[in-house]
C-alpha cells in the first residue's frame, strides 16, 4: 500500500439526478438537465452553489466548465477536466480525478456529472454513415462489425467459451437489475415486472445477447460533489468516502481490429488489484456492487476480475437469485442500473452506490460498509471506486 | 493463393455497405493493395519479427521503424464469432441474421482479422474451426473474408 494515495481524503457529499427519460423524450435541453442535477447535488450537501469550483465528466460531456459556470454564477473555477473515453469507461475515472484535485488541493467542492439527451443530439448504437471507412473501422465496419453491442458480444462469445459459461449467467445479470428497478420509483423500468421468461422470450440483438442483456438509452443528468473528508463531517449528510480510485487499461487493448492480446477481458485485470491494494481491503469485503451494464457479458467478466467470483464458477454466482437483493449474496446494481434505471452513462451507479452507504437505497443491503463501482467493461480506458461510510 | 476457386464478385452483404479506403497517410496502403492482388499481408517487423495488425510505424515489440510486410497462408482458425439478428446499417436492414467471424491466423503470429463466415448464416460454428480466406472483390477494393476449406 502506498501513502501517496487518496485513501480516506475525500467524500462524496452531495447527489443530485433529474427525472431520467426515456430517449429523446426530455421537455428540456441537455444543459437544462446538466444545470438541475449540480444544482440537487450541491443542495444535497448542503452546500452553496457559491462554493463549487471545479468540474470533472468523462465521455466528451458536451456541457463544458465555462459554459456552466457562467449560467450558475460560480465565482471562480480552480479545476476543469475531461476524462478520455468514449462510453462510461470514464464514469469512476472523472469522480477519481475530482478527488485527485481535491486532495491536491487544486479545488476545494468540485462535481463531476454527466448529462444525456439523444434527442437533442442523436442516438448511440448506430452504423457509420458514410460509403468509404478508414483506420480501425476499415477492418470491421464492411463486415457489417458496427455498433457497440457487436463489438462486444465477439468478446462475451470467447469468454463464455473459455469458461463454458451459458446465456444463464447473463439472464441472471439482467434479471438482478430488472427486479432491482422494481423497488426504485426513479427508474424508467419502474412498474415493469420481468421474469427470466421474459428474458428468453426477447429476440436476439446478435448472439450471445438478447434484447436485455443491452442498455437503454436515456435523457437525464446525474451529479455528486466531493470534497475533502474533514470538511466533509460538517455537512447535511454521512459522508461516503473514497477508499480507492483507479483508472486506465491493459497491454494493447483496443488495437485494431479484435487484436488485444487479452481478448475476453473486462479490462479490470491491471485495475482491480491496485483498487484493492489502495483501499487495504480485499473483494470478500465488498458489500454491494454497482457494475456498469453496457452489455451483461461486460458485467460478468466484471465480477471475475475484482475478484467476486471465480471464472469457471461465475454462472453458479450469477444464477439463482445470487445478485438480487436481499437475499443474494452479492446484491449487484440494486437501483436497476444502465439496463433498468437509466443509462446516465453509469453515473447512477456512484449515486446508487453513495445511496447503500447512507442507508438510502430502495434496495438497502442491511449494514453496508463498502461498495464497490465498475465503470465501462470491456473498453479502454475503464475506471473503479472502492466507496466506503 | 489466386486461384479462381476463392475469388469472388458476389457479395454478402447487401449493397451500401461501407466499404474500406486506404489511411491518408499510407500506414495501411500496402494491405489494402495487398487483397486487391488477392494476397494476404500482414506487418512483420525486419528487426524482431514480431508481426502486428493492424499496421503502425513502429513495432510495438521493438520500437523499430524499420517494419516490413509478410504474406500468409490465408488459412485460419475461428476464434470467436457472432450472429447479428439486428443490424444497425441501413443497408442491412430486414436482410436477416448475418455471421462475423474473428480469426486467428497461426503462421503471422496469431493476429487476428474480422470478415464475414461465408455459407448459411443459420450453420453452427464453433472457436476453433478451421477457416481460409475468399478474397470478396468490389469495384476498386477487395474485401477480406472467409468459408469453411474447401467450401
Ligand atoms: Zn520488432
Amino acid at each position: 500500500m502506498t501513502d501517496y494515495s487518496i485513501k480516506d481524503k475525500v467524500a462524496i457529499v452531495g447527489i443530485g439526478e433529474t427525472r431520467y427519460y426515456k430517449a429523446g423524450q426530455a421537455p428540456v435541453s441537455e444543459f437544462q438537465l446538466a444545470l438541475e442535477a449540480i444544482q440537487k447535488a450541491v443542495a444535497d450537501a448542503g452546500l452553496r452553489i457559491e462554493d463549487v469550483d471545479g468540474f470533472a465528466s468523462y465521455s466528451d460531456d458536451r456541457n463544458d466548465p465555462t459554459r456552466l459556470a457562467g449560467a450558475l454564477g460560480i465565482p471562480q473555477i480552480q479545476f476543469s477536466n475531461m476524462h478520455w473515453g468514449g462510453g462510461g469507461g470514464g464514469m469512476a475515472g472523472a469522480v477519481g480525478n475530482a478527488a485527485a484535485a481535491v486532495v491536491a488541493g487544486y479545488a476545494k467542492h468540485v462535481v463531476a456529472f454527466r448529462a444525456l439527451a439523444q434527442g437533442q443530439f442523436g442516438r448511440f448504437g448506430q452504423g457509420h454513415a458514410g460509403a468509404r471507412v478508414r483506420g480501425a473501422a476499415a477492418y470491421t465496419a464492411p463486415y457489417g462489425l458496427m455498433s457497440p453491442a457487436q463489438m462486444f458480444a465477439m468478446r462475451t462469445q470467447r469468454f463464455m467459451h473459455e469458461h463454458k459459461i451459458s446465456q444463464e449467467a447473463l439472464c441472471g445479470i439482467s434479471l438482478a437489475s430488472y427486479k432491482h428497478a422494481q423497488e426504485n420509483p426513479r427508474a424508467v423500468m419502474y412498474g415493469r415486472p420481468f421474469t427470466r421468461e421474459s428474458y428468453y422470450n426477447a429476440r436476439w440483438i446478435v448472439e450471445p445477447f438478447r434484447l436485455f442483456d443491452c442498455c437503454q438509452e436515456n435523457d437525464g443528468a446525474a451529479a455528486v460533489v466531493l470534497t475533502r473528508a474533514d470538511r466533509a463531517r460538517d455537512l447535511r449528510h454521512k459522508p461516503v468516502y473514497l477508499m480507492a480510485a483507479a483508472q486506465g487499461t491493459g497491454y494493447r487493448q483496443w488495437v485494431p481490429a479484435h487484436n488485444d492480446p487479452d481478448y475476453a477481458t473486462s479490462n479490470f485485470k491491471t485495475l482491480a488489484p491496485r483498487l484493492y491494494d489502495m483501499a487495504g481491503i480485499g473483494p470478500k469485503d465488498v458489500d454491494v456492487a454497482q457494475v456498469y451494464e453496457n452489455f451483461t457479458g461486460g458485467v460478468l467478466m466484471s465480477l471475475v476480475e475484482h475478484g467476486l467470483c471465480d471464472a469457471d464458477e461465475a454462472e453458479a454466482f450469477c444464477t439463482n437469485g445470487n445478485l438480487e437483493w436481499p437475499n443474494g449474496k452479492l446484491p449487484l446494481n440494486t437501483s436497476g442500473g444502465n439496463l433498468a434505471e437509466a443509462y446516465m452513462h453509469g453515473l447512477e451507479l456512484v449515486l446508487e452506490g453513495v445511496r447503500q452507504l447512507r442507508g438510502d437505497s430502495t434496495c438497502q443491503v442491511k449494514d453496508a460498509r463498502v461498495c464497490l463501482v465498475a465503470a465501462g467493461p470491456m473498453v479502454s480506458p475503464v475506471s473503479n471506486l472502492l466507496l466506503r461510510n | 493463393m489466386a486461384s479462381e476457386s476463392n475469388i469472388t464478385t458476389e457479395s454478402y452483404l447487401p449493397e451500401g455497405m461501407p466499404l474500406p479506403a486506404p489511411m491518408p497517410d499510407g500506414l495501411d496502403a500496402p494491405f489494402w493493395e495487398g487483397t486487391r492482388a488477392h494476397t494476404l499481408l500482414v506487418q512483420r517487423c525486419n528487426a524482431c519479427g514480431t508481426f502486428q495488425f493492424g499496421p503502425e510505424w513502429i513495432c510495438h515489440k521493438c520500437r523499430s521503424s524499420d517494419v516490413g510486410w509478410a504474406q500468409c497462408s490465408g488459412r485460419g482458425k475461428v476464434y470467436a464469432f457472432e450472429r447479428v439478428w439486428h443490424p444497425v446499417h441501413k443497408a442491412l436492414r430486414d436482410k436477416g441474421p448475418y455471421l462475423i467471424t474473428l480469426v486467428e491466423l497461426p503462421d503471422a503470429g496469431n493476429v487476428r482479422m474480422v470478415g464475414n463466415l461465408l455459407g448459411d448464416p443459420q450453420q453452427d460454428v464453433k472457436i476453433g474451426d478451421d477457416v481460409e480466406v475468399v478474397w470478396e472483390d468490389h469495384q476498386d477494393v477487395t474485401l477480406v473474408q472467409w468459408r469453411r476449406p474447401g467450401q
